[in-house]
């Protein structure tokens, strides 16, 4: 298997019952580690119903709601949010405060994006909005749907890597690899952007991704070398 | 991060309409403050308006009758900086726009954003410090000496808070005396750069006179006289991804070889973006290229200066950064 695929778990590809478990809760390994980290936010996701607009099945709307013609979208507790990523519709029921990195991880079982500062201040969650980069450790999930979020696992073409990933083997453009998710989203749209003319203007426009192993030599040139080989999708 | 509820506005009445409504609720640009605020515990507000998808207010077009730009309150920093407006007509935004964060924060932050953004202060950030008068009035200024206040104001300050106000883009939209437009639930108005951010005073907890109920529209950006120069210099502890621990920005009208007018905006150095009115007299008349004379306007300049512990080098580097910039911008 290849290096950078290996630690991408397959996405998952469960049905009715199990997707909505999923969806709701992230997988039972995902839900405890979630639970035990912000015990608040998982108490608060299953014990608040759905009320106003998005009321689901379970918990019909109060009988107070207001009939107005297009009541503003208030919501309270979870709210039901449609992604797209990757190509793929993911429909999800989510507090408004769940950060999109934590959707994709904790939800999405996406765990390619990775969180390193939770601050906007290390590019490791870097993920392309609409072909823009982003941190989306900054981002609400609930701000981005309509929007076509790219992941580090919709950056291949199927079994084909991306110019971007191949130049990253070819040059160890890593070491202990934790960056390099960010990395390489960020490097794509950098390259669309105009932004990699040479060594000097890489630095300046790469400076939103850290790397703590220093790797930045191997990363530059492999970015260099994959702006020339042909135009990055993004 | 608090609970919150969520709301989309769909245009700047619906916008407004939530706010009165809701007094505590904030609005939502590109969250890259207001979300990091929130994940330390800072700000805590029960309900959030976004605003991202207002398209009319995301604009940077020619302001009718010649009034020169106007910036949308929701454009993006990488939008402006890259717009031909602003890179052929006010180059000192773009340049400190681009020193400022990073290529993925400046694609989500937004004009209204960056003018609100809030310090850095640790105190102020971090809310297991006990005293901080702008996060919570009364219990003290925890970067006051013994603290730690390297990164803190000189000018301007206040025995209850000695905060830097953080923005590049403000930095040169202060020399350039950009205007802010708002929108409140009966009033719009106009406000002059200068006026928009305060002095800490006894209520550093308002950073601007901006009303809670109020919507900024805008940024209008005054025409600019034809051979205008310009520059902005940041000097930050590395090269790139870095507050500014100094910057200035410069913009200057020649007669000649004599200066005819100059606006000189410091940041780093105070509550806001602090205009260097002393230095700026002192320079008119004077040649740009005699640079004892713009060493000396620095110097009346940063004579007001209270330095703290570990802030004293400001002064120095204020003065030098004067000079520079306006030596880089009549380069
Ligand atoms: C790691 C890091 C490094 C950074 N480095 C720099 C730097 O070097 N230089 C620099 O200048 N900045 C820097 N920044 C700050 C960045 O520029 C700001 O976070 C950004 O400009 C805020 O814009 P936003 O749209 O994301 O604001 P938000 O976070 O969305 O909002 C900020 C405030 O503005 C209010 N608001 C938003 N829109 C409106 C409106 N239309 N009307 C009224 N109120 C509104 C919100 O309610 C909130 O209170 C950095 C940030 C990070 C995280
Ligand atoms: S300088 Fe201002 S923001 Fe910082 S601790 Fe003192 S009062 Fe708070
Ligand atoms: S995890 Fe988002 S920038 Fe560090
Ligand atoms: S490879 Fe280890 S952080 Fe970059």
């Amino acid at each position: 298997m290849h290096p950078l695929r290996e630690e991408v778990p397959p996405s998952p590809q469960p049905n009715g019952d199990e997707l909505d478990e999923i969806l709701t809760f992230g997988d039972p390994l995902t839900r405890r580690r979630f639970l035990h980290r912000t015990a608040l936010t998982a108490a608060a996701v299953v014990a608040v119903p759905a009320l106003a607009r998005h009321a689901s099945a379970e918990s019909p709307p109060p009988a107070a709601a207001p009939a107005s013609p297009a009541p503003p979208a208030v919501e309270t507790g979870t709210m039901d949010v449609t992604l797209s990523i990757n190509g793929r519709t993911y429909p999800l029921k989510i507090e408004p405060r769940v950060t999109l990195l934590d959707a994709l991880r904790e939800r999405l079982r996406l765990t390619g994006s990775k969180k390193g500062c939770d601050h906007g201040q290390c590019g490791a969650c870097t993920v392309l909005i609409n072909g823009q980069r982003v941190n989306s450790c900054l981002a609400l999930a609930a701000c981005h749907e309509g929007d076509e979020i790219t992941t580090i696992e919709g950056i291949a073409k199927g079994e084909e890597l991306h110019p971007v990933q191949a130049a990253f083997i070819k040059h160890d453009g890593f070491q202990c690899g934790y960056c390099t998710p960010g990395q390489i989203c960020s490097a794509v749209a950098c390259i669309a952007e105009g932004h990699a003319k040479d060594e000097a203007e890489l630095r300046e426009w790469m400076s939103g991704n850290i790397c703590r192993c220093g790797a930045y030599t191997n990363i530059r040139a492999a970015i260099l070398e994959a702006r020339d080989q042909k135009p990055a999708i993004a | 991060m608090n609970a919150f509820t969520y709301s989309r506005a769909a245009d700047p009445a619906g916008a407004l309409s939530e706010l009165s409504a809701r007094p505590q609720a904030k609005l939502l640009g590109g969250g890259t403050n207001l979300i990091d605020l929130m994940k330390m515990g800072v700000e805590e507000p029960p309900h959030l308006v976004d605003v991202n998808r207002l398209a009319a207010l995301a604009r940077i077009e020619e302001a009718p009758g010649g009034k020169g730009v106007t910036l949308g309150a929701l454009a993006r920093n990488s939008d402006a900086a890259q717009h031909p407006l602003i890179v052929q007509r006010y180059p000192v935004l773009a340049q400190a726009i681009l020193s400022g964060a990073s290529p993925q924060l400046r694609n989500r932050a937004t004009t209204a954003g960056n003018l609100l953004q809030r310090t850095r202060c640790p105190y102020f950030y971090d809310p297991a410090f006990p005293s901080c008068n702008k996060r919570r009035p009364g219990s003290g200024c925890g970067a006051l000496d013994p603290g730690y206040n390297r990164m803190h104001a000189i000018l301007g300050t206040s025995p209850a808070c000695i905060a830097t106000h953080p923005s590049d883009m403000c930095v040169a939209l202060a020399a350039l005396e950009a205007i802010v437009l708002t929108q409140g639930p009966t009033e719009q108005r106009a406000i002059p750069f200068e006026e928009f951010h305060r002095l800490p005073g006894d209520q550093p907890e308002l950073d601007t006179i901006l009303r809670a109920d109020e919507l900024i529209t805008a940024v209008q950006l005054p025409p600019q006289p034809a051979g205008r120069r310009s520059h902005y210099l940041k000097v930050r502890d590395r090269a790139s991804y870095a507050f500014a621990l100094v910057s200035a920005a410069v913009v200057i009208d020649l007669e000649g070889d004599a200066i005819k007018t100059i606006r000189i905006a410091l940041g780093g150095v105070a509550h806001k973006p602090w205009r260097a009115k002393k230095a700026e007299a002192a320079l008119v008349g004077k040649n740009p290229r005699d640079e004892a004379a713009i060493r000396a306007a620095a110097e009346l300049e940063l004579a007001d200066a209270k330095p703290h512990e570990h802030n004293k080098f400001k002064v120095e580097l204020a003065k030098r950064v004067i000079v520079r910039a306006v030596g880089n911008a009549v380069a």
